[in-house]
């Protein structure tokens, strides 16, 4: 299948990028091509094959349910772009 | 001799004989990285004062301890994708800004406690997506071989810092050949463990049903030494194994009589640089002398590996990746609103490709897309792994190149993704099926570029692997050969 420049567009706010429009361009160019190689999975009839789940086979992992760390916002927030007391500090989210 | 070019092993040993101490193979290390890092550029961070502070520490315990860790004392170097506590950790990328850990990975962890002394943080593709360091934010790692080629990717700064005696082992992670191409591209031993035998717990997770952590060393008992002391359950990874791990450095006995290696024809096809195929070939014959048996196999869905992979790694990487949204660690930007600030966050932050990796991951899981791309790629990796499933009724172990050609020049794949992709042809498949497999020396190409021999064992059986390619290791000289760093 084609890929369109609107798809692209449309996959761009599904995976949050802004994108100028030299990398609409290239993306479009490059998917389409890596896309269109990825048709060669087509030659191959899968109805009865499985998805593939998992490497080896493990049952659920369950561990205790016990405080293993201290709590340490200081640590936390070291990293944060931008900090209120003890909170994140964020773009308005609601109108 | 620099004592910098000493394998962890002897390095362990003359610690023990109190022939050496940590704190001068630290210096002897550092100063290496003086001498040689302004040209191969290994390490995007080091971390001299708090390694000279674990090297004294190390020393101490030394003198005390009865029969020491192999560990201990010893200098080792981390991918940038290891979470390390008050370290800087980029992944190589601007949108973690100068991110400073608040813990340490498990295997991390794992290496401080046995006494190891962290030198710091090399390079690496952004967010470990390349075969070339070149998608690097900061700047491209050269081969210590010739410096105008690729060290292989993502794990490049450290097979380059293993290569060049910046370090005496290192870690790297392994995606789709992540450890095991760069091995083969800097002539060290690279070993990618079974899915689930090592902690991925604090590694910044790309494709999290197939990456793992694994050695990046200077000989095949190095690589054992240091698995053992990273492997193992862990209960902050539901995905690790609850199986026991084996002393794999006392599995290298040098026998190999009656070993079956499977040669699986699919791998041995045009598109190989000739002088890879021959070098593998005398490697099986050498092998063969040691008694082992060829059975020839087949993997029949080999051809389709290449779109599975890059279907399922950026299905699984658009999901991972999405955390980088300014919020409450790394870059952000100021948009009008919240969806513009995450927008033009996310966009001046990640480089091209992996942008076009997120982009790709992300039309494959969206609405219509679905079954045709990550369902149908899923589907094909089940046959892929009965392929491996039915290969081994019929042998212990698969020889293959680690990759078609030997380390390329800088620059000369970055115009053409598709190309880029396809260098990695011969180790995706084993992360599809969550396979063991090494990469270690078998020879140079007539431009004296190291040629890397792939050695794939059965689920969790590392040992074996460890073991033909130590007897295989002990017949040759090849890793014996270390580069000459020439001015570019």
């Amino acid at each position: 299948m084609k890929l369109t420049r609107e798809g692209i567009d449309r996959v761009a706010v599904l995976a949050r990028l802004r994108l100028t429009p030299e990398e609409q361009a290239s993306l479009t160019e490059d998917l389409d091509h890596i896309l269109g190689y990825m048709e060669k999975l087509n030659q191959l009839d899968t109805a009865d094959v499985e998805p593939f789940n998992h490497a080896v086979n493990i049952e659920n992992t369950l561990r205790d349910d016990r405080v293993t760390n201290q709590p340490n916002a200081d640590a936390l927030l070291a990293n944060a772009p931008a900090r209120d007391a003890t909170f994140f500090k964020v773009p308005k989210i609601i109108e | 001799m620099s004592l910098a070019q000493l394998t962890l092993h002897e390095a362990s040993d003359k610690l023990r004989k109190r022939e050496l101490t940590s704190v001068e193979l630290t210096e002897a290390v550092y100063q290496r990285i003086a001498d040689t890092d302004d040209k191969v550029h290994a390490y995007l961070t080091l971390a001299r004062e708090a390694a000279l502070e674990q090297a004294n520490r190390a020393d101490e315990k030394l003198k005390q301890a009865r029969d020491p860790a192999p560990l201990l004392g010893i200098p080792i170097a981390l991918k940038d994708n290891f979470l390390t506590k008050g370290l800087r950790t980029t992944c190589a990328s601007k949108i973690l800004g100068d991110f400073i850990p608040p813990y340490d990975a498990t295997t991390v962890d794992k290496v401080r406690s046995a006494g190891a002394v962290i030198i710091g943080k090399t390079n690496l593709d952004e967010f470990a997506m390349g075969s070339s360091v070149e998608n690097s934010a900061f700047f491209a790692t050269c081969n210590p071989w010739n410096l105008e080629r690729i060290p292989g990717g993502s794990s490049g700064g450290s097979a380059a810092a293993v290569a060049a005696d910046e370090c005496i082992a290192a870690l790297g992670t392994d995606t789709g050949g992540s450890i095991r191409q760069p091995a083969a591209c800097c002539g060290i031993v690279g070993l990618k463990p079974t899915y689930g035998r090592v902690s991925r717990y604090g590694i910044i997770a790309f494709a999290s049903s197939m990456d793992q952590v694994g050695p990046m060393t200077k000989d095949v008992r190095d690589a054992a030494l240091l698995l053992e002391a990273i492997a193992g359950q862990d209960p902050a990874d539901s995905t690790s194994i609850n199986s026991s791990v084996p002393r794999y450095s006392a599995a290298l006995n040098g026998d190999i009589k009656g070993l079956r290696l499977g040669i699986p024809k699919e791998y041995f096809v045009s598109g190989m640089q000739i002088e890879v195929g021959e070098a593998v070939r005398s490697a099986i014959r050498e092998l063969e002398k040691h008694g082992a048996v060829i059975e020839e196999i087949s993997l029949p869905h080999t051809e389709y590996a290449v779109a599975v992979y890059y279907i399922v790694a950026t299905a699984e990487a658009s999901s991972n990746l999405a955390r980088y949204d300014g919020m409450r660690f790394g870059r952000r930007a100021n948009g009008k609103d919240l969806i513009e600030t995450y927008m033009i966050s996310r966009d001046e932050g990640f480089g091209a490709e992996v942008k076009r990796r997120i982009m790709l991951g992300t039309y494959a899981l969206s609405a219509g897309y679905y079954d045709a791309y990550y369902l149908k790629a899923q589907r094909v990796r089940t046959l892929i792994r009965k392929d491996f499933d039915a290969a081994f009724g019929r042998c212990d172990v698969i020889v293959t190149p680690t990759a078609p050609t030997t380390a390329f020049r800088l620059g000369e794949k970055t115009q053409d993704p598709l190309q880029m992709y396809l260098s990695d042809i011969y180790t995706i498949s084993i992360n599809l099926a969550g396979l063991p497999a090494i990469s270690l020396p078998c020879g140079f190409d007539g431009e004296g570029m190291p040629i890397g021999l792939q050695i794939i064992g059965k689920h969790f059986d590392e040992a074996t692997i460890l073991r033909v390619a130590d007897t295989y290791e002990r017949a040759t000289e090849w890793h014996k050969t270390k580069p000459r760093i020439q001015d570019r």
